[in-house]
């Protein structure tokens, strides 16, 4: 039928995981990810690797970002990865990490799968302009 | 009905109980991908299973956190939970963020209760026609209940929760004023009214209120709304209302009012049994085929007027755009009734077809 009216959106979760309560990041990010028009599911605080798996399948989003100032990248993003795997969801869900990540950690998230990362800095149009132009095709 | 391979090993994968490929059948649904009509009508022949609940009420009443109790509730009675959560979306930007998911805590890492975030895309009507075939899918997934969770602000909401067999209207303790409003829309549309945060100073009045109201309206026969002329009586439910059951059209199901703490978890059980008592209520009265009917009925009509819409658009198009019709109007040469009657003339045989379309469609 021609009638079909296309209305997609752009989709993210915005994930804090771990034990780490800085939020301001992941709130500013939400906000700016909703006023370029996308539809932003914000976790909320304290996640395990599992409840961001299950939300991110559930939602089906296109984008992951995911903020971690804890240090514990190296534990808690490689469960992420596995986890998005296991439900055939990782290959096409653009996976970002924001926060502190050191520079010598970068190569090694790379390789687990996630697209880019953006530490303190980055303005907030680097980021969304990336998502656009990385979105998954479906 | 034709659905490409990839539509159909989708649809097997829904069926064979694949989160992943139900979650990507509501994408979708709300983006209306190509083919996805055809996916819905497949939907169709597996439905029929779930419960469908409701649940509004105004920002802050305590939705989210009461859909969690109840998605727990369910799940320790061993039955399988779909959550539908809408938020609002920028009438600007089209942006949203979708912030019920965070108050959903009981029941993380349990893949069996599945929460969905959906907002509102902008078209007309698009959001209720997204809510019901999201449901569509989730009853086909073999969901037991479905909980349908949205802010009660106006009619495009109440159409939303329309799709529920059971609804039910949080209160926020201390809203004298509230009530007032919720009078005039939400009165009609809910089967059980819930003051929740009972432990709040003002619990006890707003119960009070909402009660003599209830009773107002049965005596008037307000509470009637939508599909309640149910037929017979249904016998022992809790609250009746028998000293006044005189006119004969009378409504058998009074809104019981539930007082809960959702954060404790408290009156979570009663709520339960109540949302039990109004299904059971439902099926033998024999209410619920004829809700079931009506909202069909709506399913069709919302469909033809996007369908007509999205005709329309192109008719437009092709009399020259909106804006220069527009602009005629604005130059004094002309006025929009006329150039509505104009762009829709050749419109019209088309409908009688899409009509004859849907029903086909809508009928099972």
């Amino acid at each position: 039928m021609s009638s079909e009216q296309e209305a997609e959106s752009i989709r993210c979760l915005v994930a804090k995981v771990g034990l780490d309560g800085h939020d301001r990041g992941a709130h500013v990010i939400a906000r700016a990810f909703r006023d370029a028009g996308f539809e932003v599911i914000y976790s909320g605080l304290h996640k395990s690797p599992d409840q961001i798996v299950q939300a991110a399948v559930q939602e089906d989003v296109d984008v992951l970002g995911i903020s971690i100032l804890s240090g514990a990248h190296d534990t808690l993003v490689p469960k992420i990865m596995d986890g998005l795997e296991e439900y055939g969801a990782k290959d096409d869900t653009l996976v970002l990490a924001g926060g502190v990540i050191p520079d010598e950690d970068r190569e090694g998230l790379k390789d687990d799968g996630v697209a880019a990362i953006f530490g303190p800095g980055t303005s907030i149009e680097e980021t969304i302009e990336f998502v656009r132009e990385n979105v998954p095709q479906r | 009905m034709t659905m490409d391979e990839a539509d159909e090993s989708l649809l097997k994968a829904l069926l064979a109980g694949e989160h992943r490929a139900l979650a990507r059948i509501i994408s979708k649904i709300e983006n209306r991908s190509p083919g996805y009509r055809d996916l819905v009508s497949e939907l169709y022949a597996h439905t029929g299973n779930a419960d469908v609940i409701g649940i509004t009420g105004s920002p802050g009443a305590g939705k989210s956190t009461l859909v969690d109790k109840l998605a727990e509730a369910y799940r320790e009675r061993g039955e399988t939970v779909g959550v539908i959560a809408i938020d609002p979306s920028s009438p600007f930007t089209g942006g949203a963020v979708l912030g019920d998911r965070i108050r959903m805590a009981s029941t993380v890492g349990d893949m069996d209760v599945f929460v969905r975030s959906m907002s509102a895309r902008g078209t007309l009507g698009g959001l209720s026609t997204a809510t019901a075939d999201a449901v569509k899918a989730m009853d086909a997934f073999g969901k037991d209940k479905i909980i349908i969770e949205t802010v009660g602000a106006g009619q495009n909401e109440i159409d939303i929760v329309r799709t529920a067999d059971t609804v039910a209207v949080l209160v926020p303790p201390g809203s004298g004023d509230d009530i007032q409003t919720l009078k005039a829309g939400i009165l009609e549309i809910a089967d059980i009214f819930v003051v929740n945060k009972a432990d709040r100073e003002g619990a006890d009045r707003t119960v009070q209120e909402l009660r003599e109201m209830v009773h107002l309206g049965e005596e008037s026969g307000l509470a009637g709304g939508a599909g309640h002329h149910g037929a017979d009586a249904m016998g022992g439910d809790g609250e009746s209302w028998g000293d006044i059951d005189e006119s004969d059209d009378d409504t058998d199901w009074t809104p019981p009012i539930v007082e809960t703490i959702a954060t404790k978890g408290t009156g979570v059980d009663t709520f339960i049994d109540e949302l039990g008592n109004h299904r059971s209520y439902l099926i033998d009265s024999g209410t619920h085929a004829e809700k079931v009917r009506q909202r069909y009925a709506e399913e069709i009509r919302t469909l033809l007027r996007e369908d007509v819409h999205a005709l329309l658009e192109d008719e437009l198009a092709d009399s020259g755009g909106i804006d220069d019709l527009a602009e005629a109007v604005r130059q004094g040469e002309t006025d929009p009734y006329s150039i509505a009657t104009d762009v829709l003339a050749p419109v019209e045989a088309c409908v009688e077809n899409l009509a004859a379309d849907a029903d086909d469609s809508g009928s099972e």
